[in-house]
């Protein structure tokens, strides 16, 4: 029996010596750029998407081929999974030998910032300087594609993303509810919350909710966020340049979310509601209100027509700057280190966001990230998505998705606004849990 | 000629293909998980020796100790609860003969067949807020007990322990029907001659002849709890808050979601030789083995 325990202690003493993961060359910056890539030779080009979806399906298979039609030299190699596989299996893709060249890398700390840290992506400044990336976007938009280059720091640094499409989370409403209890859009937050309240007393769910999953319950605390903290102020929070989920104005954010749930204004077993079932629900006539992003559009208005629409979060009385609300661009494109054409991939990153590409973007139903040259959507939900994503970043009020904060934010937060939610921690208690994440992942970092 | 089997070292060659197999898939994995366990690892960058720091976080982080005493409480569901109703189901099939007997082992065996995506699913409508459940209390007046069973702090884990119960008690049954049938009549005969009642025929006849079927449904239903993944993943994804939170589904979550690939090979070994001590007891205690 001595032996075998000799030999584990010898492994271990030689396991101590090599450590897994490979110390990738940090990529070199890039000197000359190449933006005639008709003369390349024959290329393919990989290219990893998670477009899988009716409408953004066509999209991407529409400008792949008019991308082909352009250069006939380059040849793309589609690959599309769901979101959930594809951002599952970008770390193994990357760490090996012959990673893609292009690739959807999910925005964070969890996947494009330690992406960025192991040298997996290419910075897009100097490409940035011949296609002019940034000025196609809204500040807010290409800031959240932005990572300093130790991986440390989202929000500013090198460029690493393009995205196509944008989100910004706002409120849709059932024009027949609101008909029904005689009352219009609310201009005002305060006016909001009195036709929730009024719904409740005429035995409307006043929002619909379904946060099974945990993460739903950011885009309601984002939107009274929106009310009560500064956006300077939110988005130095979540990128870790400063202040503290425990800050008066996030904690009353969070006791707002509480007596939301305490008045009724959210349905009772909400934590116990699964989101994908929402617009379903929300199309039957449950729930006057539904907070969300552009992702229910299609859905509710395959159900619904023109009785649903959308509008942002109003400010607190009416006549006031919009406040702010969480968004900003969809899953970016980047180009990988490995890749072997750097150059035709940087080609097909401002292909696809060129004013043309978001006439295709907005005609294949996504909501475009940039301005697109001349197309508009057709469907009354549609228009109120478009320009409500266009007042929200024209006007520079886009907050990031609060779980970008920390790697493990996404459940932390989650979890602290269930408790919140079913009132088994004070809206205090539950941002002390939060804050105590993010302080050790900024004490880690 | 040397007699068949000799030499004897010729064995090992008989064994070889199948070793082979066993060791790339199971063993090699098994020690390099052990090895990633060993470092402070993100899954892309190099990562930096901890030793046994991320066993001591997996055992000192209270969310994941959490996760652990969860594991035990399905631990009972999961193993407990069945074998026992699995008992009772058998000691009734055994006195008396029901007829339709080869339908009802049929349909309490079903459950280990499908999928455990369709029973998630099928389960999360059952318990959802107008599913069958609440609909039932509703129906007998009991209204105030309805909830949504899932995403209720209290009953989310009994919920899915209940799932577990549901689908394991058809493999103990299955089980412990086939031991049944091999323990003499006559055992029973002369337990009926003795004046013994169903009760005193179970503890005297009945579990004594079951003593090894009890020893493999344990095991198998004990590792099913500790494994428990799909299941959580889901119907609760480890919530409402951690109320639902195992061990097994932290392992996937911080390879995948937060990048601790060091810390969740820890956890993946601390479950290995949690599973490994418990089948050792239980086959000790059980099935009478040195």
């Amino acid at each position: 029996m001595r032996k075998p325990i000799m030999v584990l202690a010898t492994a271990l003493v030689a396991a101590s010596a090599c450590a897994p993961g490979s110390s990738t060359p940090k990529p070199k910056p890039v000197s000359s750029v190449n933006t005639d890539i008709a003369k390349d030779g024959p290329v393919t080009l990989t290219v990893w998407d998670q477009e899988v979806l009716g409408g953004q399906n066509e999209q991407m298979e529409k400008l792949n081929a008019a991308f082909h039609a352009k250069y006939p030299n380059v040849t793309i190699k589609r690959v599309s999974r769901s979101f959930s596989d594809l951002e599952k299996t970008l770390r193994l893709a990357l760490s090996g030998n012959t990673p893609p060249d292009v690739v959807e890398a999910n925005q964070g700390y969890g996947i494009m910032a330690a992406l960025v840290k192991a040298g997996a992506l290419v910075p897009l400044d100097a490409y940035d300087k011949a296609y002019g990336f940034r000025k196609r976007f809204p500040a807010g938009v290409s800031q959240l594609n932005s990572v300093t280059p130790d991986g440390k720091t989202i929000g500013s640094g090198s460029l690493y993303g393009v995205s196509m499409t944008g989100e910004a989370v706002g409120i849709y409403y059932n024009t027949d509810k609101l008909q029904k209890l005689g009352i219009q859009p609310p201009a005002s937050f305060s006016q909001f919350e009195q036709d929730l309240a009024l719904a409740k007393s005429k035995g409307e769910t006043p929002i619909y909710f379904a946060n099974l999953e945990k993460f739903p319950a950011i885009h309601e605390f984002g939107v009274l966020l929106g009310q009560t903290a500064d956006k300077g102020a939110l988005r130095n929070l979540v990128f870790g340049r400063g202040g503290a989920w425990t800050d008066p104005p996030v904690v009353q954010a969070a006791q707002k979310l509480a007596d939301w749930a305490k008045n009724g204004y959210l349905p009772k077993n909400a934590n116990a509601g699964k989101y994908n079932d929402s617009p379903g629900a929300f199309a039957k006539g449950d729930g006057v209100f539904l907070v969300g992003g552009p992702w229910f559009a299609a859905d509710l208005q395959k159900k619904m027509g023109s009785k649903v629409r959308f509008m942002l979060p109003p400010p607190a009385s009416a006549g006031q700057p919009q406040p702010s609300t969480l968004g900003g661009p969809g899953l970016p494109l980047a180009i990988t280190s490995k890749s072997k054409h750097p150059d035709v991939a940087a080609a097909y990153l401002d292909f696809m966001t060129t004013p043309q590409a978001m006439d295709v973007v907005t005609q294949t139903g996504g909501l475009a990230a940039a301005k697109p040259a001349s197309a508009a959507p057709t469907t009354p939900v549609g228009r109120d998505v478009f320009n409500a994503y266009r007042v929200a970043s024209d006007s520079d009020v886009l907050v990031p998705y609060l779980d970008y904060s920390t790697t493990t934010f996404l459940d932390t937060l989650g979890s602290s606004l269930q408790e919140i939610i079913a009132g088994r921690k004070t809206p205090q208690e539950g941002m002390r849990d939060a804050q105590r994440d993010y302080s050790q992942f900024l004490a880690k970092k | 000629m040397s007699p068949p089997g000799e030499p004897r070292r010729i064995g090992y060659l008989y064994v070889l293909p199948a070793f082979v197999v066993y060791a790339l898939f199971l063993l090699w994995p098994l020690l390099h998980g052990a090895y990633l366990s060993l470092f402070h690892w993100d899954g892309l960058t190099v990562g930096t020796w901890a030793g046994l720091g991320n066993y001591a976080e997996a055992i000192g982080d209270p969310q994941l100790r959490g996760s652990f005493w969860h594991a035990a409480v399905l631990l009972i569901f999961y193993a407990v609860l069945p074998c026992c109703i699995a008992f009772v189901l058998v000691s009734i099939m055994s006195r008396s003969r029901p007829r339709g007997m080869t339908f009802f082992r049929t349909v309490l065996f079903l459950p280990q067949v499908v999928a455990m995506v369709a029973v998630a699913v099928a389960w999360q409508w059952i318990y959802s807020d107008h599913g069958p459940i609440n609909g039932s209390l509703r129906f007998a007046g009991l209204g105030g007990l309805t909830r949504g069973w899932l995403g209720d702090f209290t009953w989310a884990l009994p919920s899915v322990g209940l799932i577990g119960t549901w689908v394991e008690i058809g493999l103990a049954m299955v089980l412990f029907l086939a031991g049944v049938q091999k323990i003499p009549r006559e055992l029973y005969e002369a337990a009926r001659v003795d004046g013994a009642g169903a009760v005193r025929e179970f503890f005297a006849v009945t579990l004594p002849g079951l003593r090894r079927e009890l020893a493999i449904a344990l095991t198998l239903t004990t590792v099913a709890a500790l494994r428990n993944f799909d299941l959580i993943y889901l119907t609760t994804s480890g919530g409402p808050g951690d109320a639902t939170k195992v061990p097994a589904y932290e392992v996937y979550n911080r390879t995948f979601n937060t990048g601790e690939v060091g810390l969740a090979c820890a956890i993946g070994i601390t479950i290995a030789i949690i599973v490994f001590a418990i089948t050792a007891v239980i086959n000790r205690v059980v099935e009478g083995r040195p």
